[in-house]
């Protein structure tokens, strides 16, 4: 249990080198659900397709969760600081900027149903809701994360000097928007193009 | 921060390091892996019992013992129980023992993950078979093909989630072996200089890595088919049945790998010992495990030769199955003139391993012949299959994994296991497994189908014979494995003492004492060669011929290393067993659709997780004290 990166064979921090291993996982995760969503594209059942999403409101919010990777390494820099406040300043905001994003989908989901597209309508319609559902779902994780680290560094349980764990969940926090970049593009901009053509 | 003020309280920490508390809050992986393998006994047997009631019914033609519904039951149950109850596990068994000890470490990487890991596994096990109680269980195959596996008749709403709480536990423990042997090996034990079985550990965790998520979206897609209106596979919209076989063998053909390549490390250790010889070529053991990682993802198609997957398909399909033959032959090689001109001692491992090496080769032979397509689309779905994966699953997975019983048993309990038994018992399982899954070869070529309920009478009188011979060679196995498993508890009691060293090994396990010390190595070695342990006992002569080094090196390896190093050992903790029992209303809700006992299990997870998160730790803070001055944060920067 020496978790001192100095003894470590690698030179990383356990949980650090369990993180990224976790995430190499993730993607595969992923990507299986991507390619089953590029799959039925067109299977819409004669339910809704491609054709309801609202890009612009989508882009707004994409915007929102990119700028929170953002607050996210200013707050592992102010952890790499020692700066406690300050790192839990920009906790908040990643945070918050996670729940716009989270609200943004709920919104759009709610749309969406409303216009039709249920979770049992097609197999477009299951593989939409399941893939950006579980997106969703992992943002949520990522608030509850971040949200426990705000509050377990006033508790004290986690210090100035432990910004290792300030990185591992920023590590879990970028990958989420990385996937959702993918997502975005492959589920909402592609389609859409190709509609357009 | 100091905590010893914390001890009491809610979250204080267990301290018990015996008796039962301290079974059910261990974070020893020496504990937990012998918790794996005595769970893997009872699931064996229940797998076993099944497998006889199978054959039972198929000891003659037109027979009805059981009802088809239970024979459905049971062949499924048999399956998953065989593949994800006895065979991961026990590897699993043997990575949480001997992974720490072989790359010098003192547990691993997260202990209470492991042990977080170990509970996962016993409550997804219970889980599954509680659908027996709970309206029948599964029914559909271990493969679970969409869209019976959603259909009303189906009980595989239990199967979706029992197998993906099965998955968390693997992939928790996948994250555990995987940092572990990267990040926690002694000083000098570079990779060339691993044992081969950590080697193969490594291959089979990161196989497990990226495997385990492609079922789990399977498996949840045939979940949210099956319970939550889901229109994934459901052919009345357009779905497609097919997305699901590419995502099950997409899962599934590693999943060969990940039941074959533990067995594989482990007899590349009991062979170089009871031959007296280095492995022969322990590079290309490696690069072919290696190889056979990354081209057990290119062949999964070839479990769907008669799907509509189109020749293009099937032709690459059939290349690179033919392919990932090349590895697993030059393994076979190797093994073969390890034992060339050795000394060989016939003693029960090595038996076992020696099975293992000939069996795995008929299976893989068989496996060959899958790969050529109209050969593939004639015996698909007969006895010829069933013959062929037990041919590598049986013969080869689990002798290899007896094999390494017999060979760590004396570490684990410092007594040996009975020769003779064990000799009967090797005997008899050889005889009672060829005498068993042969005539499947001839059966399956004379057209028996899988699956089948009944043996179908106007298959002839020479199928039935062979179905015959099948059934008494499971009562000979049945035979066996009695004998095996009085073995195993009389040996536990009244073994001979095997002192620390019984096989004159060659890796790091054996320079501690047997059985295990609570702390592993007093002082953690450094490795100067591969085959550590054996260098410290041999030297060589001019004509390359091994001397025993005369010092005591070999008895005391702690011998005059100071003793003045504090050991910190990983606490106990009450929360891995407390959390993961939020897996039972969380898997129940899943299955019936009930989202408040979804949330319920959710929110007890979420709660166990940050007892977890929260408990105190027994002495000083486990992670960076606050008091000793840091040099972590800058080192981890520079890590970057």
């Amino acid at each position: 249990m020496a978790t001192d990166v100095a003894t470590t064979t690698l030179g990383i921090d356990h949980r650090k080198l369990g993180m990224w291993t976790f995430l190499g996982s993730e993607f595969l995760f992923f990507g299986a659900f991507v390619s089953a969503y590029l799959l039925y594209l067109d299977t819409t059942a004669g339910g809704p397709g491609v054709e309801i999403f609202d890009i612009p409101f989508t882009s707004i919010s994409s915007f929102v969760l990119l700028m929170s990777s953002l607050t996210m390494v200013l707050a592992h820099h102010a952890h790499t600081k020692g700066d406690l406040r300050r790192m839990r300043l920009w906790i908040l905001a990643t945070a918050g900027q996670g729940a716009v994003f989270l609200g943004g989908q709920v919104f759009e989901f709610n749309v969406f149903f409303r216009e039709g597209l249920e979770l049992s309508t097609s197999p477009f319609a299951t593989s939409f809701y399941i893939l950006t559902g579980f997106h969703g779902l992992h943002v949520f994780v990522g608030i509850l994360l971040l949200g426990s680290l705000y509050v377990l560094s006033l508790t004290g349980k986690i210090k100035a000097n432990q910004d290792v764990k300030t990185e591992m969940i920023g590590l879990y926090w970028h990958f989420v928007d990385i996937i959702w970049v993918v997502i975005f593009t492959v589920v909402y901009l592609i389609p859409e193009i190709a509609v357009l053509d | 921060m100091s905590s010893t003020t914390e001890q009491t309280g809610y979250a204080g920490r267990p301290r018990q390091r015996d008796g039962f508390v301290g079974w059910i809050t261990t974070t020893d992986h020496k504990k937990i892996g012998v918790m794996y393998f005595i769970t893997v006994l009872v699931f064996f047997a229940l797998g076993g019992i099944e497998s006889g009631f199978i054959r039972w019914q198929l000891a003659q033609a037109e027979q009805n013992v059981l009802t088809e519904e239970i024979y459905n039951q049971f062949f499924t149950m048999h399956g998953i129980t065989m593949v994800f109850l006895v065979v991961m596990p026990l590897s699993a068994a043997f990575f949480n023992y001997l992974i720490p000890l072989m790359i010098g470490a003192r547990d691993v990487a997260f202990p209470r993950l492991n042990a977080f890991s170990y509970w996962v596994y016993l409550f997804g096990g219970i889980f599954l078979y509680s659908s027996f109680a709970l309206g029948g269980a599964p029914n559909g195959s271990w493969v679970g093909y969409a869209p019976l596996s959603t259909d009303a008749v189906s009980n595989m709403a239990f199967y979706a989630v029992g197998l993906n709480i099965l998955g968390v536990s693997s992939l928790a423990a996948a994250v555990n072996f995987i940092v572990t042997i990267l990040n926690m090996r002694a000083p000098g034990m570079t990779f060339m200089r691993m044992p081969v079985f950590v080697w193969m550990a490594l291959v089979t965790n990161f196989l497990l890595l990226f495997a385990l998520p492609i079922i789990a979206v399977a498996l949840f897609m045939l979940n949210v088919d099956a319970v939550f209106g889901g229109q994934f596979f459901e052919p009345a919209t357009g779905g497609d049945p097919i997305l699901y076989q590419h995502l099950f063998w997409l899962f599934g053909h590693p999943e060969v790998y990940i039941m074959i390549l533990p067995a594989m490390g482990i007899i590349s250790e009991i062979l170089p010992v009871n031959s007296r010889k280095p492995l022969f070529g322990y590079a290309a053991v490696v690069f072919a495990g290696a190889a056979i990682g990354f081209i057990g993802f290119g062949v999964w198609a070839h479990h769907m030769f008669t799907s509509a997957i189109g020749p293009v398909a099937r032709s690459a399909f059939a290349l690179s199955t033919m392919f990932i033959a090349v590895p697993t032959g030059i393994k076979i090689f190797n093994w073969v003139f390890t034992m060339w001109g050795g000394k060989l001692r016939f003693n029960t491992p090595m038996l076992f391993s020696i099975g293992f090496v000939s069996m795995f080769t008929i299976g893989g032979l068989s496996g060959v012949t899958h790969a050529i397509v109209p050969h593939n689309a004639q015996q698909h779905d007969t006895y010829y299959v069933v013959a062929h994966f037990h041919y590598v699953l049986f013969g080869g997975a689990l002798f290899g994994l007896i094999a390494g019983i017999y060979f760590w048993f004396p570490k684990v309990t410092g007594k040996m296991m009975d020769e003779k038994l064990g000799k009967w018992h090797f005997w008899t399982w050889l005889a009672g497994f060829n005498l068993t899954f042969g005539p499947m070869h001839m059966s399956g070529l004379l057209g028996q189908p899988r699956r089948t309920a009944v043996l179908p009478g106007e298959l002839g009188s020479t199928v039935e014979l062979y179905n015959l011979l099948s059934s008494l060679g499971f009562v000979v196995l049945f035979g066996s494995a009695l004998v095996f498993l009085y073995n195993l508890i009389d040996s536990t009691r009244n073994g001979e003492a095997s002192g620390d060293d019984p096989w004159d090994a060659r890796t790091l396990e054996w320079i501690t004492p047997s059985p295990t010390p609570f702390e592993n190595f007093h002082v953690v070695p450094t490795i100067t060669h591969r085959d550590e342990f054996w260098h410290r006992k041999y030297a060589e002569d001019e004509a390359g011929r091994a001397i025993p080094v005369p010092a005591g090196a070999a008895e005391d390896p702690d011998a005059g290393a100071e003793h003045d190093e504090h050991i910190h050992m990983p606490d106990p903790s009450y929360w891995p067993l407390v959390q993961t029992l939020g897996f039972f209303p969380f898997g129940y809700g899943l299955v019936y659709g009930n989202f408040l006992l979804i949330g319920l299990g959710l929110a007890w997870l979420v709660i166990g997780m940050y007892g977890w998160i929260i408990e105190p730790v027994a002495e000083g803070d486990d992670d960076e004290p606050d008091d000793a001055e840091q040099v972590a944060p800058t080192a981890t920067a520079g890590a970057h």
